[in-house]
């Protein structure tokens, strides 16, 4: 059984909550008195729909004291896969929480009422999902039964989003438009006879059918390793183990390695998973691996196979970057990066451009990036670090920038 | 018959992967980390997910234990079984102290418990060892309180959490990096559910405290919940003690932990109860036959 990750984001009021309220409950993924305590506690704040936001009181807290609104965890599941929704209610910090959100989905959904049609919002929702090369999007076209179910309602929307579409998405991703009513649980996960001329899927059935471990495993072998195993007991006297859990690709036993950034060479002996030992691993593995030969590897190196001759050591790059901290970024500063496990110092020295993510136009020339502003920058770091474009290989391509002082995370930035 | 795993599927082992990620970064990036052990099931699953993170080296922090002196005592002889069984280092740190010392008051009254005393311990045994991350078992879907709880949870020096400071947390990069007198709490399951938890503990053959399962125990009723019957129960009048056929859904001290009515004896029926408890819920479903599981429900509802 594997774990699906899926964003969503939006405001209260897009359907969007009662939407997920029927994906839960239609798959028994809570309880009963859970959903009338959110009726009551909907009713009383004077809503007339599902506030599944409320199913998190620190959520209502921090929403009462006005602080930061981010990211809620929702779970459910079905016989066949475990689902986690990243939802990100969209208010004054909305591109920092969504990019956070979304940064370990696999799926984007984006809701649109089916009487406003396209907003500003779905377009920047796009562009993020873009941005972020989420592999899927959904676009739910929702409130069906408000328009009579039309279809060319549904496709006028369809149309309308045609141009952005074509414009921003990457080869390999997946967009597709599913007319629903989540008041009425139609085509959720049951299809309705309502909209006879929609021939696609349900959302679930879209999401049960959708893979993507296959993308990951065909990606290049990376394996940053994260702690030396040496147990130095009797029974494993000459044990060196690097345990990690692989960012992409696929190793084997026999593969010949490559480490970065020294370019030593040996080829693996065992990958062992606890007391298993395997053929094989693919990303997403949490494994140990041992080699046939000593050499002098510590936490932070990156294992690669020698085969593949594409090994990334980056000093000077630009990347993309989305500001998170309320500090603006400046340039000329030192901040810590840290690129997966592995941190070093690096200097941002200029701000090429800065984008707007509704629309997608640029503006150069400009000297910060403020909280929810996403830029391009070029920066220079300290020691080299193993990253992959970001386009190439996502699992290889992100980093953070933390603050020097405050230690706070800052901004995340995407490799070009 | 339709078998647990055609209900519930096989337990998602990406989560394992995830959180043996996360124990590797704790041990990496934290010179002094340590894992709360409070002898329930979560921290046992944590015990375990150590175990394999850096086998077939030794677990490379200590298991630290709060012992609040109402523990059950078929917990505290499951505790020292597992850190023998590990060959982790325990420290036992005893609230019983904290009170001798003047710095925790006992609580009074019936519902008296010393859930909210170890506080106390815990941040002065942080301090005793200079711990910087503290391992817990919370888990998000457990209580809403804990939804929002960020992987690495910086604290400061005590031990408060400020929703204000807390760091975005993207992909799976972890950001430990503290100042002098801050620690951080880890919680490496996070994103486990309860099924998830009981589906690996059957999949991994796990040992856990008898008192999960089924057996006789003395209890009294309240708030229409069964409590343990023990010395440390400030029991009323009315309050009599009868025997009933119980086990724990969760486990901490005797004087806060409801038993509910239950005649499962191995995980499979566990699983079925907590299922069921979901399922009777949705109305058309309830399952008559199924009387001691609508009777957990029951309880749980007065819990929460």
């Amino acid at each position: 059984m594997d774990i699906l990750r899926i964003a969503t984001a939006g405001s209260v009021d897009d359907g969007k909550s009662t939407l997920i309220g029927r994906l839960l409950y239609e798959t028994n993924s809570i309880t009963k008195d859970k959903i009338e305590a959110l009726e009551s506690a909907s009713k009383r704040k004077g809503l007339d729909f599902l506030d599944l936001s409320l199913l998190t009181d620190g959520l209502i807290a921090e929403r009462e004291q006005g602080i930061t609104i981010d990211v809620a965890n929702i779970y459910f599941s079905t016989p066949t896969r475990k689902y986690i929704i990243a939802d990100t209610p969209g208010h004054v910090e909305y591109t920092r929480n969504m990019v956070t959100g979304a940064s370990n989905a696999k799926v984007s959904l984006i809701l649109v009422d089916a009487r406003q049609g396209v907003v500003e919002q779905t377009a920047r929702h796009l562009s993020i999902a873009a941005m972020l090369r989420i592999p899927k999007v959904i676009i739910c076209v929702n409130k069906m039964d408000l328009v009579q179910y039309q279809e060319s309602t549904f496709n006028a929307i369809k149309d309308s989003l045609a141009e952005l579409v074509s414009q921003i998405t990457f080869e390999g991703q997946e967009i597709s438009f599913l007319p629903i009513s989540s008041l009425y649980g139609q085509n959720i996960t049951q299809k309705t006879s309502e909209m006879p001329w929609f021939k696609g899927n349900t959302l679930l059935g879209e999401l049960e059918a959708f893979e993507y471990a296959s993308t990951l495993a065909h990606a290049p072998a990376r394996f940053p390793v994260q702690f030396v195993v040496r147990p130095m007991t009797e029974a494993y006297h000459d044990f060196r183990g690097y345990a990690g859990k692989i960012s992409s690709g696929t190793f084997k036993v026999g593969n010949a390695i490559r480490v970065l950034p020294t370019g030593q060479e040996s080829t693996i002996a065992t990958i062992e998973k606890f007391e298993t030992k395997l053929d094989q691993a693919i990303a997403g593995d949490s494994v140990t691996i041992t080699l046939t030969t000593d050499v002098d590897i510590s936490r932070g190196n990156t294992l690669v196979l020698a085969s593949e001759n594409n090994a990334p050591a980056l000093k000077d790059f630009s990347a993309q970057v989305c500001w998170l901290d309320h500090t603006a970024l400046s340039p000329g500063k030192t901040y810590l990066l840290q690129h997966g496990i592995n941190t070093t110092k690096a200097k941002i020295s200029q701000i090429t451009e800065r984008l707007d993510v509704a629309t997608q136009t640029s503006t150069q020339g400009v000297d910060t990036l403020k909280l929810n502003e996403i830029g391009t920058i070029a920066l220079r770091t300290a020691q080299p670090i193993s990253a992959d474009q970001y386009a190439a290989n996502p699992a290889n391509g992100a980093f953070i920038l933390i603050d020097e002082f405050s230690n706070s995370t800052v901004g995340v930035g995407f490799v070009k | 018959m339709q078998t647990i795993q055609d209900k519930i599927g096989h337990f998602p082992r990406q989560l394992e992967d995830e959180s043996i990620y996360i124990l590797r970064e704790v041990a990496a990036q934290f010179e002094r980390p340590a894992l709360l052990f409070s002898g329930g099931k979560d921290s046992i699953t944590l015990v375990r997910l150590a175990q394999k993170a850096f086998f077939p080296g030794k677990i490379p922090f200590p298991l630290v234990h709060i012992d609040t002196g109402h523990n059950f005592p078929e917990t505290i002889e499951f505790r020292d079984w597992l850190a023998k069984e590990t060959g982790a280092e325990l420290i036992v740190r005893y609230v019983q102290d904290s009170i001798n010392q003047g710095k925790a008051t006992e609580e009074s009254g019936k519902y008296a418990s010393r859930n909210v005393l170890q506080t106390v311990t815990l941040l002065d045994t942080i301090e005793e060892f200079k711990f910087d991350a503290c391992i817990g078992g919370a888990r998000r879907d457990e209580e809403k309180a804990r939804a929002k709880e960020r992987i690495f949870s910086v604290r400061d020096d005590f031990g408060q959490w400020d929703a204000k400071r807390q760091r975005p947390e993207l992909f799976d990069m972890l950001n430990g990096r503290i100042a002098v007198g801050e620690n951080v709490r880890v919680f490496p399951i996070s994103n486990w559910t309860e099924l998830d938890v009981w589906n690996y503990i059957k999949e991994e053959k796990m040992e856990i405290p008898s008192i999960y399962y089924s057996h006789q125990r003395q209890v009294i009723e309240r708030d229409g919940m069964l409590w343990a019957d023990s010395e440390y129960l400030n029991k009323e009048a009315d309050e009599i003690p009868f025997e009933a056929t119980v086990r724990f859904r969760t486990v901490g001290d005797m004087t806060c932990t409801a038993a509910v009515a239950s005649d499962a004896t191995d995980i499979d029926v566990i699983i079925e109860e907590i299922l069921s408890a979901e399922i009777s819920e949705r109305g058309a479903r309830i399952d008559d036959k199924r009387s001691e599981a609508a009777m957990e429900k029951r309880k749980q509802q007065g819990y929460f």
